[in-house]
């Protein structure tokens, strides 16, 4: 970590404390190997995009049934490895501070946040997005509750409403319309398809379909 | 004709992008090279900027560029003009002046300071950390209540002082009321983040994806920003995550992006956080009103007078239609108006859902209730001794008003017969229960646009308007209006829509937008029908002798109404003439008739509550609305419009307040933490009607519009009904518990 009371590099001047933490950092194993000629280039600033690798690290993880190997920086929210990295643009930012709800995905079969949730914490975990659940072609039942019971108008919250109506459902919180209410009042729906949204999950568990 | 004979509800045309994902809003689309943009926002309301430190943040790993009054790149023609018409005049410039990035004055709390572009998200967010600012502050004013004595006319004609009748006869009746109320500042929030994607696409064009309630008006904007030839600014925005008015007008930031990408050379994205969507993008504003009102002992009104005095900032006015309602709604003799701002150090405010009509019908329609209570009447009953049946405020008829319809068929769903009339009398448990009324009303409008058909040979159908839908459902009205006039099967239609390549459309917005849009598609597939039954009626072709009149389309066909028998496939019919498709783009607009009536929508919504006595908490447990819409295109669609507005009604009514502190002139709420809009707990069961009754006079389908009224007069149907609860009134918005409390 930077120690703020240090006096700050001029712009175009390397900054001491990335060089220290890069030539210190024991977290980084492969920092061991570097080339010293490497460190030089980055004393001098001269290849940001090396320095740009040193931040990344190794990631494993299982997105939507496929085995990824990608390498992201610490700081990456998952939200963000989805949307601007992998393109999986179904997930949606509405907030980015666990607020709404638009970014809602399962990770081992659990609701989460994306955006509170650091990539690198997936590791060797199963995450399924929108994309994962259901296609244009072959939808998943709650995708077509969704479109029966007309449960969005704008679209935007409806990824993440529906990833969470899938887990409201498998967590057995389906049963009257005063609990899919409480259980899915973590996703927010501006538009205001509330009740749209709640027929649509009560049809699928009264249906007992497999969700 | 009947546009929807069948009222088939249609399921959304553009649903199953929606439930898949595979819908792509403006951040979503990937261009090779993106740079990410990230705003730093002044810390003061008011003031100048001293100092600006960005070396720190120019050296950070990955920065293309930072950006500030030192080093913004020019933007040659700057004055960006407002979008839409949702509501009246756009905001007027004032003597003071904001420009991004221009200058050290500092207007309002979060003003763009610096804009730090950086390869990735992380990176500029990080770098827009490192920028650091001084300022010399000012005591900012923000407060509307302190401020109140100066406030000033707006010069547009427009919102000038309205009289008719008596000035103040109000006063010379038996009965009299006066009463002010409250609207807090309301952040629109929809769900999307607010940004745009920039790219020049050569020198002298540029490729947008905004987020923008019309693709042309953000077309326009540019053009003009950029001294461009507007075809080669193409803009696309087939899908937005809700825009509920703050997409009305091209902001500031965007421009700034455009101006940065063209600097940089590269695309570059802008999300705004959450936070700057409260400060960048537009708010309701706070507004006082005073309502004045004098009734007879028959329960006729004698005199009304509405005031209405609302925040705007320092450089531009922004107005709207907040006392309009009340010179029309009831048949009273003598009206006044008047429509004050208070220019403060804040962004400029835009029009919020249902606009300044939703503030104005808390205020009036509350103050309806409360009347009706001084007279020991009914408030329904009240409101029908005061029914207008010609427009008081321009003497003319209207063009079609079944609000009596509407008021009975709601009572009834609504159980209104159960309200007790004495406040606070019913319990339920520990509860008390209560109902309350309201009544809305929005301009019926009718602008222009262009739409082109395309019929195939394959008997397949394209429509295409550059129109935006924000939600509403305008691709799927738009399929049902080309399917009923032309016969063409539902899943042979395909519209496309939100991409200035198509033809010009207005900005979504005002509900006018199915009465516009949708009249382009009705005329111009009318035209081509006529070609159709032309070539079908031709000597020696296959119809040949009959007339116009008597052949209808379905399901492909062109057929003879009274002998089915006698038909002719339309693709046959093209295949005939050897044509590969009927071609037609028409240009549509209402005709001089909309001079000699008056056009309105209505809504009557009708709320029981729940109040708990010991903790103010007031839950709605049942609500109906009733939309005296005109003809219903779209009767799913529709009615998922509704119960949005009675989402956004609750929110209004119960919990949304953006809260400043107003020693510095900044937020304390700009979160979907702290800023409570409606949660899945908060809405209960909604019921929607629709009087479905064509108004012929706005446009060939009969439809008026509908996203409006949903919300407009809601907040005081429950502030009503917690009166009904507990005999408590609550003038200020949102009504929380500590309101409740505060008294007993
Ligand atoms: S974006 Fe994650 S909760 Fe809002
Ligand atoms: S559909 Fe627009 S926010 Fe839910």
């Amino acid at each position: 970590m930077r120690d703020e009371s240090q006096p700050l590099p001029e712009p175009g001047q390397p900054d001491p404390s990335r060089r220290a933490f890069l030539k210190h950092s024991s977290a980084l194993a492969a920092l061991a190997l570097t080339p010293p000629v490497a460190l030089t280039a980055i004393d001098h600033s001269l290849d940001e995009r090396l320095a740009a690798a040193f931040e990344q690290l190794p990631l494993q993880v299982r997105i939507n049934g496929q085995a990824q190997q990608l390498s992201v920086e610490p700081r990456v929210t998952l939200l963000d490895l989805l949307r601007e990295q992998l393109g999986l643009t179904g997930t949606k930012k509405g907030c980015d501070h666990g607020q709404c709800g638009a970014c809602t995905v399962h990770v081992d079969g659990q609701r989460v946040n994306a955006c509170l949730t650091l990539a690198l914490t997936t590791e060797g975990r199963e995450v399924t997005t929108i994309e994962g659940l259901g296609s244009e072609d072959k939808l998943h039942c709650m995708q077509e509750a969704f479109l029966r019971h007309d449960g969005f108008q704008c679209g935007y919250c409806t990824p993440g409403q529906i990833m969470s109506a899938v887990a409201c459902v498998r967590e057995g919180h389906a049963d009257t319309p005063e609990q899919v209410r409480e259980y899915m009042s973590g996703n927010i729906c501006r538009c205001g398809a509330y009740a749209n949204i709640v027929a649509a999950i009560l049809d699928v568990k009264a249906s007992g379909q497999k969700v | 004709m009947d546009i929807n004979p069948k009222n088939q509800p249609v399921d959304r045309v553009d649903g199953r992008q929606k439930v898949t994902g595979s819908a792509k809003y403006f951040a979503e689309f990937a261009l090779p090279r993106t740079a990410y943009c990230v705003i730093v926002g002044s810390t003061i309301a008011r003031g100048t900027l001293d100092q600006l430190d960005t070396k720190r943040a120019a050296a950070a790993p990955g920065v293309l560029g930072v950006f500030t009054h030192l080093n913004m790149p020019a933007i040659p023609g700057w004055d960006a003009p407002v979008g839409g018409q949702a509501d009246g005049p756009p905001p007027q410039p004032t003597a003071e002046t904001y420009r991004i990035l221009r200058g050290t004055k500092i207007l309002f709390d979060g003003q763009p300071i610096a804009m730090v572009v950086a390869d990735t998200f992380e990176r500029a967010t990080y770098a827009a950390s490192l920028v650091k600012a001084t300022y010399t502050r000012q005591t900012p004013k923000t407060d509307l209540n302190k401020h109140l004595a100066a406030a000033i006319a707006p010069s547009i004609p427009w919102m000038k002082d309205y009289s008719r009748g008596q000035a103040e006869a109000y006063k010379t009746a038996p009965v009299v009321l006066e009463a002010d109320y409250v609207v807090p500042t309301e952040v629109h929030n929809p769900m999307e983040m607010h940004g745009i994607l920039a790219q020049w696409t050569s020198p002298t064009s540029l490729l947008l994806y905004a987020k923008t309630q019309g693709v042309n008006a953000t077309q326009r904007a540019m053009a003009q920003a950029f001294k461009l030839d507007p075809r080669n600014v193409k803009v696309h925005t087939e899908f937005m995550g809700g825009g509920f008015g703050m997409g009305l007008r091209t902001w500031p930031q965007e421009t700034a992006v455009v101006a940065i990408a063209r600097q940089l050379g590269r695309p570059v994205k802008l999300v705004m956080t959450r936070s700057q969507m409260f400060q960048l993008v537009g708010y309701r504003p706070h507004t006082r009103q005073t309502i004045r009102m004098g009734a007879d002992a028959t329960g006729k009104l004698v005199g009304l007078v509405h005031e209405a005095t609302a925040e705007t900032a320092t450089y531009e006015d922004f107005t709207e239609g907040t006392v309009n309602m009340s010179k029309f709604l009831y048949a009273c003799p003598s009206m006044q108006t008047r429509y004050r701002l208070v220019r403060l150090d804040r962004g400029v405010p835009i029009w919020m859902r249902g606009p300044g009509e939703a503030t104005g019908a808390f205020a009036l329609e509350s103050a309806m209730d409360e009347m009706a209570h001084k007279l020991h009447l009914d408030p329904l009953e009240f409101r029908l001794r005061n029914y207008s049946e010609t427009d008081p405020e321009h003497n003319r008829p209207y063009s079609s008003k079944n609000l009596r319809e509407a008021y009975e068929r709601g009572a009834a769903a609504i159980g209104w017969r159960n309200r007790p009339a004495t406040p606070g009398s019913q319990r339920e448990g520990e509860w008390l229960v209560g109902y309350g009324m309201s009544t809305g009303t929005f301009n019926a409008m009718r602008w222009q646009a262009t739409v082109r058909v395309v019929l195939q040979a394959d008997g397949s159908l394209l429509v295409q308007s550059a129109v935006t839908d924000i939600g509403p459902g305008t691709g799927t009205a738009l399929t049902i209006i080309a399917h009923n006039v032309l016969g063409v099967p539902l899943d042979r239609i395909k519209v496309q829509y939100g991409d200035t390549s198509l033809p010009p459309a207005p900005t979504q917005g005002g509900s006018a937008i199915v009465s516009t849009v949708g009249s382009a598609v009705f005329d111009t597939c009318s035209a081509v029908k006529q070609t159709l039954v032309e070539l079908a009626t031709r000597p020696g072709a296959p119809l040949a002798g009959h007339q116009a009149e008597e052949l209808a389309l379905a399901d492909g066909q062109l057929f003879v109404e009274a002998k089915l028998a006698t038909q002719v496939a339309v693709a046959e019919l093209l295949r005939q003439n050897q044509l590969a498709s009927i071609d037609k783009t028409t240009e549509s607009k209402g005709g001089p008739e909309q001079q000699k009536y008056s056009f309105y929508s209505y809504s009557v919504h009708f709320v029981r509550v729940r109040v708990n006595p010991r903790t103010g908490v007031v839950r709605v447990t049942k609500t109906v609305s009733v939309a005296d819409s005109g003809r219903i295109i779209s009767p799913k669609t529709a009615a998922s419009q509704m119960i949005g507005g009675v989402a956004g009604g609750i929110g209004m009514a119960l919990t949304e307040e953006a809260v400043l502190d107003h020693r510095f002139g900044r937020y304390v709420n700009n979160n979907l933490a702290d800023y409570h809009v409606a949660v899945h707990a908060d809405v209960p069961e909604i019921e929607t009607i629709t009087i479905d009754k064509p108004d012929y006079l706005l446009n060939p389908m009969g439809a008026k519009g509908m996203g409006e009224i949903a919300l407009i007069g809601f907040a005081a149907a429950v502030a009503n009904a917690v009166f009904n609860a507990t005999g408590r009134r609550v003038r200020e918005l949102p009504i929380t518990l500590d309101k409740l409390l505060a008294v007993s």
